[in-house]
């Protein structure tokens, strides 16, 4: 796999502290003067020459941030991520003071319960109170919608972040240990991936199906995210094994710092880059397998709902009530869209040399 | 090169069964039994049943004669759901509906990623670069659960061009709106690694000299560039397949095929264990060898490569 590539020379800002210190360290430097101040005197020219040098080199993360601020798609996505996690957490109580609509709340003294479609009222006159019209219910879809995303999005953050901790401890022992562990943890990885994992997650929710719909969101949280971390395993595998002759560590271990120590406090943080523009793209995958699962049938369940079993609900009527899987079904693509886009622009901003394609 | 494979085909017998042990540990650590989802049944009734499937012997032995029939025979024996047919049997008659609908799908998404991502290839950063790319980058994120039902509300519900479900043998109407659905997500994503090949291979040196020596563009390109090029799209062909499967179990599902993925849904929610673990491992067999296979093309498509 090219994963393995030893990419990303902004890490070496990173790797050698000493050569290019971080932005904290020079500030560091700045109180000395103040608290001594003869000293300030005597040299200094010389410091505020070397302080503005530190500061204009400012580390990779300064830079990637300019970089990911130029690429206009990476900012479209950024700031429909930001607009979305912020509706679906706010946006249900907005509604709720502005209409009363709540997701759950099937309004009475509808003669008939019937879905209504966008922006219309039940009598069919041009209303704003159902935006996106509602459900066979007569709920308010653009509230289910927007706390669907609020599961969608919390299955998709936590099931990443848990694949974040096995990838990362799995890949970085195994990169730093070396030899014949490495290479015993790398083929079982290898083994893995070759799996048809869906199938035995499927099997696993499906088996231990859970009485509760908060059980069953954690089972998913679990399920996703101890098979989602093969390729971050990969990777922090291979940032390691560039990283681990180098200096620092070298030093560290001549000072008689423990392995896990030298593991988790040195190296980790070196790998961070890659790291967090592969947990980006994680998000998207993991939302999809969500909405995967939940559309046969294993996935978040009722009274819960998420994007992926909104738009499976409406797929039942989608020759007569189309808005109620295109708003659920658009919503979600949207975001997977704008995370993708993120996720692209953010690889590019830490990885420059890449990105010169 | 020859041990190589060797060696990889050894692998793959104990993968196989560390994938049968795990499915049937899972299925029998769970709470409850197959039979006992529909309604509560007398204990003398429940005995028999036990007796019956052989569960009232110790698990070790039902674990060893259900791995011993796989090993000796390939039987996964007969389905606990549908009574009479044999595992074997609904396998060979539901795969020819699921590989059909996945080999066409991933043909479809092969030329036109390919060709999509070549034409974005030669003029990076163009309009018509932006754009296919755009589209691309939509056909990752819509699910292909959404995408079906969309196309089956524009092409049967309204357009009455192709029919919205059912399986009618190939080839014939129905399986068009599956393909098209299941192949979107490969498109989108063979078209983005076939530009990322392209542009890489487009600068090297051996282009240049195939220009240099005065060949024409399309030479170029064809006999030339596509060949590196591709690299990214044949190495992605192992993960394609593991997601194909997954893509095959909502498309048949969506448009009510009877394949692989349908029979297996119905049998994880039936708790039909020896159906089950007969298509898991079915599924793994396939994937463990296509992956084979994707190497070794890989080092006959790059000379570089040794094994």
């Amino acid at each position: 796999m090219n994963n393995d590539r030893p990419t990303i020379p902004g890490d070496h800002d990173g790797a050698e502290p000493g050569l290019t210190p971080d932005p904290a360290l020079s500030y560091r430097e700045g109180d000395i003067i103040h608290t001594a101040p003869e000293f300030a005197l005597a040299d200094a020219d010389v410091l505020a020459a070397e302080r503005s040098d530190v500061i204009a080199g400012t580390s990779l993360w300064r830079d990637a941030w300019r970089r990911l601020l130029k690429n206009r798609l990476a900012v479209f996505g950024m700031i429909a991520v930001v607009f979305i996690t912020v509706a679906c957490l706010l946006g249900p109580l907005v509604i709720k003071q502005l209409t009363g609509m709540t997701p759950d709340l099937i309004p009475s003294g509808v003669g008939h319960i019937r879905s209504t479609p966008p922006l219309r009222a039940p009598d069919g006159s041009f209303s704003w109170l159902h935006p996106m019209g509602t459900d066979n219910q007569g709920r308010d879809l653009l509230a289910r919608v927007l706390q669907g995303g609020q599961i969608s999005l919390m299955v998709g953050i936590i099931a990443t972040f848990v694949s974040l901790l096995i990838g990362v401890s799995y890949g970085a022992t195994a990169g730093y240990l070396g030899g014949r562990i490495d290479n015993l943890m790398m083929r079982a990885v290898d083994v893995l991936y070759s799996l048809p994992y869906i199938i035995i997650v499927i099997v696993l929710l499906s088996v231990f199906k859970s009485q509760t719909a908060r059980g069953q969101v954690i089972l998913l949280f679990i399920a996703l995210g101890s098979v989602s971390w093969l390729t971050m395993a990969r990777i922090v595998r291979g940032q390691v094994l560039s990283l681990k002759n180098q200096e620092f560590v070298l030093a560290a271990r001549a000072t008689g710092v423990s392995t896990p120590r030298i593991i988790f406090r040195h190296i980790v943080p070196n790998t961070l880059g890659p790291v967090i523009v592969y947990a980006t793209l994680t998000i998207p995958t993991v939302m999809l397998t969500e909405a995967f699962l939940s559309f046969l049938g294993f996935g978040v369940q009722a009274p819960l709902a998420s994007w992926g079993s909104l738009a499976t609900d409406g797929i039942q009527n989608i020759g007569i009530f189309p808005w109620q899987l295109v708003f659920p079904g658009v919503t979600m693509a949207l975001t997977l869209f704008s995370l993708n886009f993120l996720g692209d622009g953010l690889r590019d901003a830490l990885d420059p040399q890449g990105s010169r394609q | 090169m020859l041990r190589f494979i060797v060696r990889r085909l050894i692998i793959t017998i104990p993968t196989i069964l560390v994938v049968i042990t795990i499915t049937w540990g899972l299925i029998r650590l769970a709470p409850g039994n197959f039979y006992i989802s529909e309604k509560a049944i007398p204990a003398a009734i429940e005995k028999n049943i036990r007796e019956k499937y052989g569960l009232d012997k110790p698990w070790y032995e039902q674990y060893g004669h259900t791995i011993w029939n796989i090993v000796r025979h390939f039987d996964f024996g007969t389905s606990l759901k549908y009574e009479g047919q044999s595992v074997n049997a609904i396998i060979a008659r539901s795969l020819p509906v699921s590989a059909t609908v996945g080999i066409l799908a991933y043909l479809l998404a092969l030329v036109v990623g390919i060709t999509a991502g070549s034409i974005a290839a030669l003029k990076p950063n163009s309009k018509r670069d932006y754009a296919s790319m755009a589209l691309a980058m939509l056909g990752i994120s819509i699910p292909n659960f959404v995408l079906g039902p969309i196309l089956i509300l524009v092409f049967s519900l309204t357009l009455y061009w192709f029919p919205p479900s059912r399986w009618n043998g190939f080839p014939s109407r129905n399986v068009v709106l599956p393909v098209l659905t299941l192949s979107g997500l490969y498109m989108a994503y063979i078209a983005r690694l076939t530009r990322a090949g392209m542009l890489e291979v487009l600068r090297s040196d051996y282009i240049r000299t195939a220009r240099a020596k005065g060949l024409s563009e399309t030479q170029v390109v064809i006999r030339h560039a596509l060949r590196g090029g591709l690299m990214p799209v044949v190495s992605y062909t192992g993960p394609a397949l593991a997601f194909l499967v997954t893509g095959t179990v909502v498309v048949e599902r969506l448009f009510v095929l009877p394949g692989l993925g349908s029979y297996f849904i119905q049998a994880s929610l039936n708790r039909d264990e020896p159906l089950i673990l007969g298509i898991v491992a079915f599924v793994a067999i396939t994937l463990l060898l296509m992956n084979l296979l994707v190497d070794i093309a890989y080092a006959y498509l790059d000379p570089r490569i040794r094994y």
